[in-house]
This record gives structure tokens, C-alpha cells and sequence, in this order.
């Protein structure tokens, strides 16, 4: 009975009551939305690449390493040079090894040389494999098969043409060796979505007439010449390796990075993107302070409007009191409103979190190449949700140690 | 054998208001016998409030004893009072007397959160505060009708069903006709009388109303029994 009249009460001043918890839901949706984002971001970063066991280039840091060779963020300093990749093949440990050259680019894309074994080993999202929406994988020198959102932005279709740029945002392209688009991918929410895959052989194919970065004045081979050349690679910019034992792991990774012909860096990994957290946790906890200060300012909230409740609330208390009940219990009723005020807020706030979720999922997916699942609550955020309602119970424990000290003093006498 | 003790007996009262205004209360003796009806007339000012605060015990005398049922009110610890308040007296105020947000049925039912005493005494809270309701004229469906939706007369013949309801052995009533218009007032006050006489509860009513004098037993006036102290403290 106490439960609905306290109920009773909050109904009774609906208006601002309401205020209270939405200002509650909204905080909450965003504490949640912003833990959502980071543990999505953090999914999506490590969803991005599974079933590699080592990543190899030339020695750099272990995060550049994986900043540019998975996310195409950033530049390689250096290449691995093409005896060395082979070197490395050969081992007897690697399972498979796909070799991955950078430097070129599309627009705003980044084109990648690989061979046909990326499209079979590179895994991403629990040992999801890449499929082909439309077309076919590359069987001529100058196919390449495109990514999801690079055929959305720019509105490709299988055959049409693309002329690759000679290194990133740059106006010098090679004008002379344009590529067909032999295939597009499903959607991943991966840095594959917006890169534009050629073979190896093609990353050499157009550098045929270039010296130095430039193209060689008046020189342009004709495509079905450098058909017949020997396009053998000088370097490729890094490799995803598969051994056949993962007991295999750190010895092969000591060896290579103690590779006597050329310095080599060959990374784990999962232990590189531990390493990315570490550097940017920083920021990821500002924000998460930032988000939990806005809770704590809808409490604030609260407590002031409780505050303000009370003195127009000063008969229901006499009431209370004069019925028999304790000040305790006038202070129980004050803290029993704000913890149901707490609460619904915190439902509320969860149920504006799944509905932001089902509308922005989509959009964020294309906009950020972020993948956030929707799923049912974790055991974290029903725990941020209790932490609301207990801290909304401490909060108002101000105003209602004053109703308290007010009911003593008025006892049930209040003529207002 | 039924208790003969006066239900209420104040001997030798005096009471100050701590920190506030140089005015006290001196009560030199005051005896309500049991299933008596008492009018209790005082202007405004003349400390009816204060009295009944001492009697219901939200408030304690510096000296003398006011003792209810035969219960010395000073000597119970406050959870112990507020309990024995909530056993003892059932209230009835001037006015805002519910929780208007509460539905009729919650308010008659209050105090019973209080008094478990007065609750086991009851085989049926429903039915008890529908018969209650039904003897004070309330229609029937007004039990899940929300307080503050009734008119003044019915909101008071509420109240004097939540101070009637588990029979306590004390009604006080403070005011409880002065915002009702003449024809309401003696209906109110006629189903009190009837309520209170036939569980031979004792009726305190303060009023600065002379003309309900001949309603009740007995008529007291608060300068008869009591003394305003206005000295300086």
C-alpha cells in the first residue's frame, strides 16, 4: 500500500515528475549509448580480423603495423622486400601467408594488392569469410573486385572502369592502365568495405612506366604487352600469416623479428589491439566520465526537485505522521519516490538506448563502418542501471533527512 | 468488565515552544471520560493546536503528564508514541484531510499501516470501510474513487471514516465542520455522533463554534482549563 501511494504521489505531480525521469532516461541512454559505442568500436576493431595468426611487416611499432595493414589507417615507413616475403613462406610452420600491398588509391579509397588467397583466408567477425555480391574475383591483370560501401559512394557496378592514383591523394594516376571492376563484396563493416582489391601482379602492372614515384615521360606500355611481362613484385608492404599450430606462434614471431637479411616486425594481432586500448583509454575513460557526469547532473536534478516539492508536500507528510507513521517513514516515502523515479527513468532510458539502437544501426554502419549488435542487456549495464537507482537513493537522502526534520517539527499540525 | 479509567487525563501541563515565540500552554487538569462527547471551544490563538498536539504526543510537555487510555504519553520512546498515536486516536482535520492523489478505500485504510493492533481487529478491511462508508452516506462506489475528486462534505465523512475505522478508543476532531456549509455540517456532524456512540468511542472536537454546544455531553472552554503564558521566556 505504502509502494502505491508513493506511487500515487509521483503520478500526482506527473508533470514534473516526468521532467525528472526523462532527464533520468536521457542520461542514462546516453551513458549506455556511449558504453554501446565503445564496447561496439572495440567488437568492431576485433572483429575486423580473426583467424590471423601473425601479422608481418617492415619493423615499425606494433600498432602502425596494424593501424595500416588491416585498417588502412596511416602509411607504412617501409616495404618487406619480395625474397624475404618468400624467405618467410617457405618456413615450415606457415599454414598459408597472403601478402598485402599498399600505397595506391582510388578516390578516397585505398587500393590493396593481394593474391586470390586473401578472398579465401582473410576472416573477419567470428571466422566470417568475404563473399562476392555481385561478379566474380579477379582473373584478368587489370580486374579488381571493389568493397561495399566503395560501390555505394561512388555508384559502381560490375564492368565499369576505374583508373587508379599513384599514391594516396594524389593527382597523378595511372590514366594508362585502367582496371575493371570484376566483382563487388557483401558488406563486412570492415576496412575491406572501402578498399578497392587488385592482384599483386597489377600493383606492378601499373608502375611499368613509373621511375621514382613519376611516370617516365612519353612511355606507355600497352596493357596487353605488360600482359606478357614478368610482374614478379620487388616488395610487398605486409603479410597475414595462418601457421598450422598455434604452439607455432611466438616461435615463429621471435624468429622473424630477429630476421637477419632485413629488420621485420611480425605482431599478434590481438596483442597489438590490446596495445591500441591501452593508448587510447585515456580518451575512452574521459568519455565514459563525461557520460556519468551527465547522470549525476540528472540527479542533481532530481534531488532539486524533490527539494522544491517539499514544501507544498508538507500536509501529506503531516498526514503520514498524523496517522500513525514514523519521521523514518516519511524519510523511507521520500527515498522510495526517488528510487521509483530512478528506476522508471532507467528503464526508459534503456528503452530510448534499443530504439536509438534499431534507428541509428544502420546509418552508424555506413557512416563509420560500425557495427553495433543489438542485443539483450549486459551484465555491466544492468549493473549501471542498479548503480542509478542506488545512487538516486543516496541522492535523496538530503531532501529527506530535511522532510524528515520538517514532519519532526510539524508533527501533524501544518496549516498552510 | 469494561475500563472504567478516563481515556484522557492531563494533570498539571505546561508546555513552551522551544526557540519560537514567547507563548506557553499551562494546563492545571482536563479528564475525558470514555464515550463521552466533548466540545472543545477556544478562539484562535488560545492553543487548541498545542493541546492537541500534547495529546497526540507529536509534541512533549516540559512538565506535568498527559496520559491516553491509561498511557503515560512522556513515558514512550517517539517510535513508541507515533505507534500508540496511531492505535490510540483516530484524527479528524479541518481541512485537506487525504492524500488526494490516494483512492478513498487507501485513505480510510491508512492508519491501519500503523496500528496492527487495530487491524487484527478487523476480519475484512474492504468490507469494514465499504460498511463505514455505507453508515456515512458515502455512495457506493466511491471506495476506488480518488480523494481529491469528492467535494469538501464527502472528503470529511471520509476522514471520519479513516478515523473510525479498527474503533480506536479516542476520535479528535479539529475544525472538522468549518469549512462545510450549515446543512452539511449538521449531517456530518449527526453521522459522527451515531459513528462514535455506537463503538462507544470518546469524541473530542475542537471548534470556536459555540452554536454546537448542545450536540455534545459535555462543553469545555479552553480558558476554563487552560492558561496562555506570554512572558518573555
Amino acid at each position: 500500500m505504502i509502494l502505491r501511494l508513493a506511487f500515487g504521489s509521483l503520478v500526482a505531480r506527473a508533470l514534473t515528475v516526468g521532467m525528472t525521469i526523462l532527464a533520468i532516461a536521457l542520461s542514462v541512454a546516453l551513458f549506455l549509448g556511449v558504453e554501446k559505442v565503445r564496447t561496439g568500436a572495440k567488437a568492431s576493431f576485433a572483429d575486423t580480423i580473426s583467424g590471423t595468426d601473425l601479422i608481418i611487416g617492415a619493423r615499425s611499432g606494433s600498432v602502425q603495423l596494424l593501424l595500416y595493414s588491416v585498417f588502412r589507417i596511416g602509411n607504412a615507413t617501409n616495404n618487406m622486400t619480395w625474397e624475404s616475403y618468400q624467405d618467410i613462406s617457405s618456413r615450415p610452420e606457415i599454414d598459408w601467408i597472403v601478402p598485402i600491398s599498399l600505397g595506391d588509391s582510388h578516390r578516397q579509397f585505398r587500393v590493396m594488392g593481394t593474391t586470390p588467397a586473401f578472398f579465401e583466408r582473410y576472416k573477419y567477425r567470428s571466422d566470417q569469410s568475404l563473399a562476392v555480391r555481385d561478379g566474380a574475383i579477379m582473373s584478368d591483370i587489370f580486374d579488381t573486385v571493389i568493397g561495399a560501401d566503395v560501390a555505394t559512394t561512388l555508384g559502381y557496378e560490375v564492368g565499369d572502369p576505374i583508373v587508379v592514383a599513384h599514391g594516396l591523394a594524389s593527382f597523378s594516376e595511372h590514366e594508362n592502365q585502367p582496371f575493371r571492376i570484376s566483382g563487388i563484396l557483401e558488406k563486412t563493416g570492415t576496412p575491406v568495405d572501402r578498399t578497392v582489391v587488385v592482384s599483386l601482379e597489377a600493383i606492378e602492372a601499373v608502375h611499368v612506366d613509373w621511375q621514382s614515384g613519376a611516370q617516365i615521360p612519353g612511355q606507355a606500355t600497352p596493357a596487353d604487352v605488360i600482359r606478357q611481362m614478368d610482374l614478379e613484385p620487388q616488395a610487398v608492404t605486409a603479410a597475414l600469416i595462418g601457421v598450422k599450430s598455434r604452439l607455432q606462434v611466438f616461435g615463429l614471431q621471435r624468429s622473424i623479428n630477429e630476421y637477419p637479411q632485413e629488420p621485420l616486425l611480425a605482431i599478434l594481432p590481438g596483442v597489438a589491439l590490446q596495445e591500441l586500448w591501452q593508448i587510447v583509454s585515456i580518451a575512452e575513460t574521459a568519455l565514459i566520465a563525461v557520460s556519468a557526469m551527465v547522470v549525476i547532473t540528472a540527479l542533481i536534478g532530481m534531488m532539486a526537485t524533490i527539494f522544491s516539492s517539499l514544501n507544498e508536500r508538507r500536509r501529506e507528510m503531516a498526514i503520514f505522521r498524523a496517522m500513525g507513521a514514523r519521521p523514518r517513514v516519511v524519510l523511507g516515502l521520500l527515498v522510495l519516490e526517488a528510487a521509483l523515479m530512478a528506476a522508471i527513468g532507467a528503464i526508459l532510458g534503456l528503452a530510448l538506448l534499443y530504439v536509438g539502437l534499431f534507428i541509428g544501426q544502420p546509418l552508424i554502419d555506413s557512416a563509420f563502418g560500425l557495427w553495433l549488435p543489438i542485443e539483450a542487456p549486459t551484465m555491466r549495464e544492468v549493473w549501471v542501471l542498479l548503480s542509478v537507482v542506488a545512487a538516486s537513493a543516496i541522492v535523496s537522502m538530503v531532501p529527506a533527512l530535511r522532510a524528515y526534520r520538517m514532519s519532526v517539527a510539524d508533527g501533524m499540525m501544518v496549516k498552510i | 468488565m469494561p475500563d472504567t479509567a478516563p481515556i484522557l487525563q492531563l494533570d498539571d501541563v505546561r508546555y513552551r515552544w522551544p526557540g519560537r515565540t514567547p507563548f506557553g500552554l499551562h494546563v492545571p487538569t482536563l479528564t475525558l471520560a470514555r464515550s463521552e462527547t466533548v466540545l472543545l471551544l477556544g478562539e484562535s490563538g488560545s492553543g487548541k493546536s498545542t493541546l492537541l498536539s500534547l495529546i497526540c504526543g507529536t509534541i512533549i510537555a516540559q512538565s506535568g503528564s498527559v496520559s491516553v487510555a491509561g498511557h503515560s504519553i512522556a513515558s514512550l520512546s517517539a517510535g513508541k508514541r507515533d505507534r500508540f498515536r496511531a492505535e490510540q486516536i483516530g484524527l479528524i482535520f479541518q481541512q485537506f484531510n487525504l492524500l488526494p492523489f490516494a483512492s478513498v478505500r487507501d485513505n480510510i485504510l491508512l492508519p491501519l499501516q500503523f496500528a496492527p493492533e487495530r487491524r487484527s481487529r478487523i476480519l475484512n478491511l474492504n468490507a469494514e470501510a465499504k460498511r463505514l462508508c455505507r453508515d456515512l452516506r458515502l455512495p457506493d462506489d466511491v471506495m476506488t474513487a480518488q480523494a481529491g475528486t469528492l467535494s469538501v462534505g464527502q472528503q470529511q465523512r471520509v476522514a471520519a471514516a479513516r478515523a473510525l475505522i479498527g474503533t480506536p478508543p479516542l476520535i479528535i476532531a479539529d475544525e472538522p465542520t468549518s469549512s462545510l456549509d450549515a446543512a452539511t455540517q449538521a449531517t456530518f456532524l449527526e453521522l459522527l455522533f451515531a459513528q462514535s456512540r455506537a463503538h462507544g468511542t470518546t469524541l473530542l472536537m475542537v471548534s470556536h463554534d459555540a452554536r454546537l454546544s448542545p450536540q455534545f455531553d459535555r462543553v469545555i472552554h479552553m480558558a476554563d482549563i487552560a492558561q496562555n503564558v506570554r512572558d518573555a521566556a
